[in-house]
């Protein structure tokens, strides 16, 4: 645990160094070098917690903070968890990092300027894994929120990036503002603010719902849970690539962590009622996300929007977990959680590498305009076989990693029929149809990307002058593919990381995955449902081989040249005419967004005569800013104008407010007493 | 002498003390209650000489000299000259909430502090006790008293009879050091001599003691 802490000094020293000498392209490479390293350390010893179940000294605690705290770092298989996939995704992002071109599509800018920040965010997001006092985890918390606050203002010279950074820091305060009340309420029994104390002290159903109304709000709002999610397609894609990469694919995960960390742990038993409005939040957020997702042309914020959608899936397994808790059913409730940590792996893994593969393609085309794209197949064979990975796994489509997770979460769904309240019974079937249409058009939006970015011709020069990228971001995007793959082929060898957390939260060792053999995948419940990766991949190469074969002997191997289908078109078309992105979203934008994000086409077509172009333009909204934010914010601007009348009182008046609060203080010492 | 006198004597005179407040929150002529709050200070003075000789605290007759000299004398004489200076007319008055207006949340006000202060002092002596709650109510008295008054030097008076009711809970706990008598009553000295300013001031611009009609001239009001 010491090296743990050691290796998180080390990410703040290197902070330091970067401040100093961040100028120099050497030192440069040393510090996402070290990073990287420093990551390396912690997610093996967290892998090797998960593994032995001890790496030594699990507490410890160093004199620093405030003068009458210690600081206190611990570390058990829910940190253990997710350290290994915050550091799994840091060591990539460092490594991808090491050879970023300083010019990503965000405009010419050196590195120089959020280079320091870098390893304060990865320290950030570790301080708040390991502290295992409330004053630690906020401190790491609000690390985390003001270095990649810091970190999305490195590309303030764009349009946008300046709002995007304000609603972050707005919604970042926040959501801390409501964790510290939580912990503030956690920590009335006795006064003491660490973990174990708050675990020791029972809070009352009443209070115990307060916490868990304050935690939602406060991890749901750095989570991107909607109603609270509209800060997190717009400050995601403003950092560079790879910070993008551990914002959606990392940090998202670290809120998780919170979530988890105050409801399951410290909290103590849920009511049913809150894995309801988990569940349904879950819902809502996968659809909202994905919906948005499949109508963005900017790439990164399609796959913001996607991580939107990923941590409704989460968080749908999150909420199946807390209402079988509630009702005693702790073989389901180990199936759900073990869906949502899985998930929160694998989203790690192919987010971060959807992420870093963009930053490959912005690095090579300094576009992140779908439009402009187009047969990067061709000039980066080694990014594009890495992105179709991602794109299947988060589509969730077997044998990737992504369909075992989405899989685990529909066999918890499937037995959600067994809770006992009406309402979760009727909300978990709805809940159901909404993931399925989620992971549906998931898939779509999925298909549209690589589709428009990847195949067919080149758009624009910037595609076709497009050429592979540096080694080690090459390296570090086909190292996650290949995880992708093995965690899809082999999941049981996740399982066991995930099994000893199981048992510590739910009290029942994980039943899931103790079929018929260790390469087979059942969740024992069911009864019929199970999954083998490796039967899965073998029959998927054999048909493919097969359909090759069959292709190549019964096809005319005589190469001809000729217009067999010219679409209304007699000589070549040119790329233009190629199906875009936009046409591919149109037919969903048509169902769902004209209602939903109120989405308008307008075609500004030009007068007989005028020689200028025709005009297209959709326009979308969020529908959460109407019906949530712009009520709020009205409210809040009328009660400050009545609160205003204070500011010119009489002082008489003002002397009369004091008796009043005076007496109102006293009269509540008295009723106190 | 036997503590059962000593005690009795003692809430005699807060009692008196708190009747006075009273009398202050209820007495709508100006002048009248430059002379009131006199009494009080008369009072207050002998509640510190009673402590001071039944307990044989000795620095307590000094704070006794103190209070007689500062708010039975020198205060009042004040207050009188202003009046004097100022043209205050005898019959002048400045109702505030009324007799029955001031009665009513005065006697609440006392119930209140009864109720909060018993069961916060639960182990001190029972005399401690019960002078806080008098103290107390006549600290209470004395914002009541500056909320609802109009008139400037009734606010005064209301001002100084907060700290009557600090003085009282001073002499009622045993322990207070005489340097924070002092300087409080020193404070109160100059605060007195900076309204007394204030409320020349007040005169020669507005042509009146009522600060209600200084609010005339105030701007950037919604």
């Amino acid at each position: 645990m010491s090296l743990i802490g050691s290796s998180i000094g080390l990410l703040l020293l290197l902070g330091l160094l970067a401040l100093i000498a961040g100028h120099c392209q050497r030192a440069t490479v040393f510090v996402y070098a070290a990073s990287a390293a420093a990551a390396a350390i912690i997610a093996y010893l967290a892998l090797s917690y998960l593994i032995m179940g001890s790496i030594g000294n699990e507490i410890v605690s160093y004199p620093i903070g405030l003068p009458w705290l210690r600081v206190q770092l611990g570390i058990d298989s829910l940190s253990a968890f997710f350290l290994f996939v915050v550091n799994l995704g840091a060591v990539a992002a460092s490594v991808f990092g090491i050879g970023y071109d300083k010019n990503d599509g965000h405009g010419s800018h050196g590195t120089g300027r959020f280079l320091p920040l870098f390893p304060l965010f990865l320290a950030g997001m570790n301080i708040v894994l390991v502290a295992s006092d409330a004053f630690t985890f906020l401190l790491g918390w609000e690390f985390m929120s003001l270095s990649s606050w810091l970190l999305v203002l490195s590309t303030h010279r764009e349009e946008g990036t300046s709002r995007a950074a304000n609603i972050y820091l707005v919604m970042a305060g926040f959501g801390t503002a409501a964790l510290l009340l939580a912990f503030g309420l956690l920590a009335a029994g006795n006064g003491d603010i660490t973990f174990a104390a708050m675990r020791a002290v029972p809070l009352s159903p009443l209070m115990a719902s307060v916490v868990f109304g304050l935690v939602l709000i406060g991890a749901g709002s750095k989570a991107g849970l909607v109603p609270l999610h509209v800060w997190l397609p717009l400050a995601h894609p403003a950092a560079p690539s790879h910070v993008s990469a551990l914002m959606s694919g990392v940090m998202t995960k670290v809120a998780i962590y919170g979530l988890i960390r105050i409801v399951f742990d410290l909290v103590g038993q849920p009511l049913w009622w809150w894995g309801m409005i988990v569940l349904v939040l879950g819902g809502i957020t996968a659809v909202l996300g994905v919906l948005q997702a499949m109508m963005q042309r900017d790439l990164k914020s399609m796959l913001a929007y996607s991580t939107v959608e990923n941590i409704g899936i989460i968080t749908i397994g999150l909420g199946l977990t807390l209402a079988f808790q509630a009702n005693g059913m702790k073989a389901l409730a180990a199936l759900a959680m073990t869906a949502a940590l899985f998930h929160v792996l694998n989203h790690a893994i192919f987010k971060s590498l959807l992420f870093l593969g963009v930053g490959c393609v912005l690095t090579a085309t300094h576009q992140r305009d779908m439009e402009k794209m187009g047969g990067l197949i061709h000039k980066m064979p080694i990014t594009a076989a890495a992105f179709l990975v991602g794109c299947i796994a988060i589509s969730g489509l077997p044998p990737m990693n992504g369909f075992v997770s989405e899989w685990l979460t529909f066999q918890a769904i499937l037995n959600g029929s067994d809770l006992v309240q009406w309402p979760v019974r009727v909300a978990v079937p709805v809940v159901g149809a909404l993931l399925a249409l989620a992971v549906a058009l998931a898939a779509g939006a999925f298909v549209r990307t690589y589709g428009v970015v990847f195949l067919g011709r080149a758009r624009s020069s910037h595609a076709s002058d497009a050429v592979e990228v540096s080694f080690s971001m090459k390296a570090s995007v086909a190292v996650l593919a290949l995880l992708c793959l093995v965690i899809g082929v082999l999941p049981t060898s996740v399982l066991s990381l995930i099994s000893p957390l199981i048992s510590q939260f739910v009290g029942v060792p994980l039943q899931v995955g103790s079929g018929l053999s260790w390469l087979t995948l059942t969740s024992e419940t069911d009864g019929g449902g199970s999954y083998n990766g490796v039967v899965l991949l073998v029959m998927v190469l054999a048909f493919m081989a097969g359909l090759i074969y069959t292709m190549h002997s019964f096809g005319n191997r005589t190469s001809r040249r000729s217009i067999p289908w010219g679409c209304g078109f007699t000589d070549d078309p040119g790329p233009v005419s190629q199906y875009t992105a936009s046409s591919f979203a149109q037919p969903i934008r048509r169902v769902f967004g004209a209602s939903l994000f109120s989405a308008r086409d307008h075609v500004d077509m030009p007068k007989p005569g005028e020689t200028r172009a025709a005009v297209f333009r959709v326009t979308m909204r969020d529908p959460v800013w109407d019906w949530v934010f712009t009520p709020l914010l009205g409210s809040i601007g009328a009660l400050t104008d009545k609160i205003n009348i204070l500011q010119s009182l009489t002082i008489r008046h003002y002397l009369g407010l004091m008796l009043a609060t005076l007496v109102v203080l006293i009269g509540v010492v008295a009723a106190i007493q | 002498m036997t503590s059962g006198i000593s005690y009795d004597v003692a809430h005699l005179l807060g009692a008196v003390v708190l009747l006075i407040s009273f009398a202050l929150l209820v007495e709508q002529r100006v002048i009248a209650l430059i002379s009131t709050f006199a009494a009080q200070g008369v009072v207050l003075s002998l509640a510190a000489l009673w402590e001071g000789w039944s307990h044989n605290i000795h620095h307590l007759y000094l704070s006794a000299a103190i209070i007689f000299t500062v708010k039975a004398m020198i205060i009042p004489m004040t207050l009188n000259f202003l009046v004097g200076a100022m043209k205050v007319h005898h019959h002048e008055t400045d109702p505030g909430l009324g007799v029955g207006g001031a009665l009513a949340i005065g006697i609440s006000l006392v119930v209140l502090s009864i109720v909060s202060i018993f069961p916060i002092a639960p182990a001190v002596t029972v005399l401690t006790k019960e002078s806080l709650a008098l103290a107390f109510s006549v600290l209470l008295h004395g914002m009541l008293m500056m909320v609802t008054r109009r008139n400037a030097i009734s606010q005064l008076i209301g001002f100084m009879s907060i700290e009557n009711g600090l003085l009282m809970a001073a002499i009622g706990v045993q322990g207070m050091p005489l340097a924070v008598e002092v300087s409080i009553a020193f404070t109160v000295l100059v605060a007195a001599f900076i309204f007394g300013i204030f409320i020349f001031g007040i005169r020669d611009r507005v042509e009146t003691l009522d600060i209600h009609q200084l609010d005339l001239y105030r701007g950037e009001r919604h």
